[in-house]
C-alpha cells in the first residue's frame, strides 16, 4: 500500500493549501480590525474557504484513487408480508374501548379546536367595516377636491409647461398610500384628441391621469412629450397621454383613469369628480369604465 | 490507517479519537448505527452534488441572516437616517430602509453579511432548479421516490417565495415596485382577489402592515419549514439510499460509489467550502441591490429599468409579454395579469407536483427504480422537459429587455413582438429536435427499455429486491466482496 509512504511525505498541495487558507483567515480577522473595508472582508474570508476547498478536494482525491468502488446493498422494499401483518396487529391487537364513538367525538374536537385557532387569522384583516371590493373601487378625488404637489401647495395650468408633467395628490391625502398618484401633463390643446365627452376635462392644456399604470400598477414614470407617450418601465405598456390614456402598446388592457379638472376662484386646479374608473390593475370583481363615465 | 502506522500517531490518534469515541458510546451505544452511517455509500458524480450545494447556500442563509436580523428594524414607520451614507444623512426615510443603509454602511462587516445572504439566495434557488433538471430527466422522481420529489418541489416554491419575501424587506425603491406588482397579482385571484389581498396586505397599498408581516415569515416560518422539509428530505434520501448512473455492477439492488468516511466526507467539506467561497468572493466583490442608490419607496416614485431577480423574472417576463387581454363576461373581468401572473405559476408547480403520476401515465411505467435513466430514454419526458425550459428562458429573456434596447437600439415593442413569436415558436422547434435526438438514440435505447420492462415484470412475478438481494450480492462486481472484507478490518479495533 502507498498509503504508509504518503504518511512519511505529506502531499505539498494540500499542506500549502491549508497553510494559505489560515493565512487568508488571519487576513480577514486583520483587514476586519483595521476596518479596511467590504471588498479586503470577502476577499480573505473568500480566500480562506476557497484554499480550504482546494485542499480538501486534493486530500479526498488522493483517498478516491487508493479505494476500490464501494457497494451497498439496497434493503429497501415492502416489507414482507407477515412482518407487515405483526405490524398491523400492533396497531390492532389491543381494542380501544369505545372506539367508533370516541374517535368521532375526538375528530369532532380536534376539527373544532383546528377551526376555532383559525379565527385569530381575522385580525390580519383591515378592522371592520372595511370593504375591500369597495376600497379599491374608490375614484379617490372627491367632487372640488383641490389638487396639491407632494409638499401640500397648489397647482396652477401654468406651473407647467407645454410638455411638463408633475406629480400631485388630492388635498389631505395621505401620501404613502399608493391610490392618490395624479399626473398632470400639460399638452398644447391644438395636439389634444380626448374623446368628445371630455373634451371639458381639460384646463389649458392640462390633462390630469392615475399615476398607476392600469396592468400592474407601478407608477407609470416616463413621459416622451414627442409622442406624447407615458411609458411604465415595469412591463412597458404605453398610453397615449393626448387620447384620453389609452393603451397604445404592452400589457395593459384599459386606458389610465382620467380625471376632469377644474380651476377655482384663485386659479388652482380643482377635481371636478372622481376618477372615471378605479385605480391601479384589475380584478375580477373589476367594474368596467367603459359604463360609468 | 489501517493498523500499521507509526506508534506515536496512533497514541494521538487513542486519545484523542477513540477515546471520547468509547466514552459516548458508553453511554450511548451508537457503534452500530455509526458503523453504517459512516459506510454510507454516496454515488460519484457531480450532479448529485447540486442538491449539496442548495443545502449548503441555505446554510449559509442562516448564518448570515442571524448576523442581519439583529441589526435590521422590520418597520415602515418614518425616522431619520443618521449615518455614513452622505446622500440620506439627516433624511425621513422609513425604518425599514434606514436600517438596512445603516447596517451596510455603518455596521462592519455589514454590507459584506447583507450582499453574501443576497447571492446566496440566488445560488440557492439557481441549485434547486438545476438538482430539479437532474431529477427530472433522469426519472428519479419515479417510484419509490414521489415523496421526496414532492417535498423537493415544496422546497422550491418556500425557497422562491422567501427570497421574494427578503428581497421586499428593506422598503427600497426597486422591492417596493415589486411588491406593488405582487399586490396587484394578489388582487387577480378569482373572485376573492380584494378579499385576500386585504388579508395579505391589511390595507390597501402599500399600508403599514406589509414590511412586519414579511419579516415574521421571512426569518420565522418559512425557515423552520425549510429546515424541516430538508430533514424531512434527507431522512427519505437516507432511508431509499441514493440513486446511481448505470454502469457495471450497478443495479437497482445497490448503490456504488464512495463511502461517507472519510472520501465522501472531505469531498463534501470541500463544496461546503467551495459554495462558501463562491458567495463570499461575490459578496465581497459583487456589488447587488444597492438599495441607496434607488431610494427609499415612495409609491408615486419608480426608477427605470425595472428588473426582478431571476428566479422571480420568469414572472415579470410572462407580465411583460402577455398580450393586451382584458375578458369581460358575465359583469365579470379576468385582469390581464391574471393568465402570467396567477395561472403560470400555478400550471407550472401544479405540474411539478403532479408530474411523477403524468409520467406514469406517459411511459406506463411503474415499476420500482434505483438506477437513473438516461435522458432521452424517454422521448416524450425528454421533449416536455426540453419544451418547458424553452420556454421559461424566452420569459426570463423577455424580463431583460431593457438589455436587449440597449445593445440593438430596437425599440422596446419591436422586441416585445418578437420574443412573443419566440416564446410560442421556438418550444416547438426545440422539442421538435429534442424528439429526433432521443427517437434519433432509441436503437440504442431499445436495449435499456427492454431490460426496464423485465424488472417491471419482475416485481410484478413478486420476486422484489430484497428477498433476492442475496442472489443480486453473486452478480455485484468482485469489489463487494473486498468491501466486505475492509469494513470487516475497520470496525475491529
Ligand atoms: S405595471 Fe405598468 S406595464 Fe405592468
Amino acid at each position: 500500500m502507498s498509503r504508509r509512504a504518503d504518511e512519511e511525505r505529506p502531499p505539498m498541495g494540500i499542506v500549502v493549501c491549508f497553510g494559505l487558507a489560515s493565512l487568508a483567515a488571519a487576513g480577514f480577522a486583520t483587514t476586519y480590525v483595521l476596518g479596511l473595508g467590504n471588498v479586503w472582508y470577502g476577499g480573505t474570508f473568500g480566500g480562506a474557504l476557497m484554499f480550504l476547498a482546494i485542499g480538501l478536494g486534493l486530500w479526498s482525491k488522493r483517498i478516491d484513487s487508493a479505494s476500490p468502488e464501494f457497494v451497498e446493498q439496497r434493503d429497501l422494499g415492502p416489507t414482507p408480508e407477515p412482518q407487515f401483518e405483526k405490524f398491523m396487529g400492533a396497531l390492532t391487537s389491543q381494542p380501544v374501548p369505545r372506539s367508533r364513538v370516541l374517535w368521532s367525538m375526538l375528530g369532532f374536537a380536534g376539527g373544532t379546536l383546528g377551526l376555532a385557532a383559525l379565527f385569530p387569522l381575522r385580525s390580519l384583516f383591515p378592522q371592520m367595516g372595511v370593504n375591500p371590493q369597495r376600497s379599491l373601487e374608490s375614484r379617490v378625488y372627491k367632487r372640488g377636491q383641490a389638487i396639491v404637489t407632494e409638499d401640500g401647495t397648489g397647482v396652477k395650468p401654468d406651473d407647467l409647461e407645454y410638455g411638463g408633467v408633475l406629480t400631485v395628490f388630492p388635498e389631505g391625502f395621505n401620501i404613502t398610500e399608493a391610490a392618490g398618484a395624479t399626473l398632470l401633463v400639460r399638452i398644447d390643446p391644438a395636439d389634444l384628441h380626448l374623446p368628445a365627452n371630455r373634451t371639458n376635462w381639460t384646463v389649458d392644456g392640462v390633462v390630469a391621469y392615475s399615476k398607476l399604470c392600469t396592468h400592474a400598477g407601478c407608477p407609470v414614470g416616463l413621459y416622451s412629450d414627442e409622442s406624447r407617450q407615458l411609458l411604465c418601465p415595469c412591463h412597458h405598456s404605453i398610453f397615449d397621454a393626448a387620447d384620453g390614456g389609452k393603451p397604445v402598446e404592452g400589457p395593459a388592457s384599459h386606458p389610465l383613469p382620467m380625471l376632469p379638472l377644474a380651476t377655482d376662484e384663485n386659479g388652482f386646479l380643482i377635481a371636478r369628480g372622481g376618477f372615471d374608473r378605479p385605480v391601479g390593475a384589475a380584478w375580477w370583481g373589476w367594474p368596467d369604465g367603459r359604463e360609468k363615465p | 490507517m489501517s493498523g500499521d502506522t507509526g506508534q506515536k500517531q496512533s497514541r494521538i490518534a487513542r486519545a484523542l479519537v477513540r477515546k471520547p469515541l468509547r466514552k459516548a458510546d458508553q453511554r450511548l451505544g451508537f457503534a452500530g448505527m455509526g458503523r453504517e452511517a459512516l459506510g454510507k455509500v454516496f454515488p460519484d458524480h457531480w450532479s448529485f452534488m447540486l442538491g449539496e450545494i442548495a443545502l449548503y447556500c441555505f446554510i449559509i442563509l442562516v448564518a448570515t441572516g442571524i448576523f442581519l436580523a439583529m441589526f435590521f428594524d422590520p418597520s415602515s414607520s418614518d425616522t431619520t437616517y443618521i449615518g455614513s451614507d452622505p446622500a440620506l444623512h439627516g433624511q425621513e426615510v422609513s425604518s425599514a430602509f434606514a436600517s438596512t443603509v445603516s447596517l451596510s454602511w455603518d455596521v462592519r462587516g455589514g454590507l459584506l453579511m447583507r450582499q453574501v445572504h443576497h447571492w446566496a439566495a440566488n445560488i440557492f434557488i439557481c441549485a434547486i432548479v438545476l438538482h430539479l433538471c437532474r431529477i427530472f430527466f433522469t426519472g428519479m422522481f419515479r417510484k419509490p421516490r414521489e415523496l421526496n420529489w414532492t417535498i423537493g418541489v415544496t422546497l422550491l416554491v418556500l425557497a422562491i417565495f422567501n427570497s421574494f419575501a427578503g428581497y421586499s424587506l428593506p422598503d427600497d425603491l426597486l422591492s417596493g415596485t415589486g411588491l406593488h406588482i405582487f399586490y396587484s397579482v394578489f388582487e387577480a385571484v378569482p373572485i376573492v382577489g380584494p378579499w385576500l389581498t386585504y388579508f395579505v396586505f391589511g390595507a390597501g397599498f402599500p399600508g403599514p402592515h406589509i414590511i412586519p408581516r414579511l419579516y415574521a415569515l421571512h426569518i420565522f416560518l418559512v425557515p423552520a419549514l425549510l429546515a424541516a422539509l430538508i430533514g424531512a428530505h434527507m431522512l427519505v434520501l437516507i432511508r431509499q439510499k441514493h440513486s446511481h448512473f448505470a454502469g457495471p455492477g450497478r443495479s437497482d439492488a445497490n448503490v456504488v460509489g464512495s463511502r461517507m468516511w472519510p472520501a465522501y466526507a472531505l469531498r463534501s467539506l470541500s463544496l461546503l467550502c467551495a459554495v462558501g467561497a463562491v458567495c463570499f468572493f461575490m459578496g465581497g466583490f459583487a456589488q447587488i441591490n444597492p438599495i441607496w442608490t434607488w431610494g427609499e419607496f415612495k409609491s408615486y416614485s419608480i426608477i427605470s429599468p425595472s428588473v426582478a431577480d431571476w428566479y422571480i423574472a420568469w414572472i415579470e417576463g410572462g407580465l411583460r409579454l402577455m398580450p393586451p387581454l382584458e375578458i369581460h363576461f358575465w359583469g365579470m373581468t379576468v385582469p390581464n395579469q391574471f393568465w402570467p401572473s396567477i395561472l403560470l405559476p400555478g400550471l407550472t408547480f401544479g405540474l411539478l407536483y403532479a408530474w411523477p403520476w403524468i409520467d406514469r401515465r406517459l411511459t406506463g411505467d411503474r415499476g420500482t427504480h434505483h438506477v437513473a435513466a438516461a435522458p432521452t430514454s424517454s422521448p416524450r419526458r425528454f421533449v416536455v422537459g426540453v419544451v418547458v425550459i424553452t420556454f421559461f428562458s424566452v420569459l426570463l429573456v423577455a424580463s431583460g429587455e431593457e438589455a436587449i434596447v440597449m445593445w440593438t437600439g430596437v425599440p422596446v415593442g419591436t422586441i416585445r413582438v418578437t420574443l412573443r413569436v419566440v416564446a410560442l415558436a421556438l418550444p416547438f422547434v426545440t422539442g421538435f429536435i429534442a424528439w429526433r435526438v432521443a427517437r434519433g438514440r432509441l436503437p440504442a435505447m431499445g436495449v435499456v427499455e427492454e431490460e426496464m420492462e423485465e424488472s417491471t415484470t419482475r416485481e410484478l412475478h413478486e420476486s422484489p429486491i430484497w428477498l433476492s438481494a442475496k442472489a443480486r450480492k453473486q452478480q455485484v462486481e468482485p469489489a463487494g466482496g473486498a468491501e466486505e472484507i475492509e469494513a470487516e478490518q475497520v470496525a475491529e479495533p
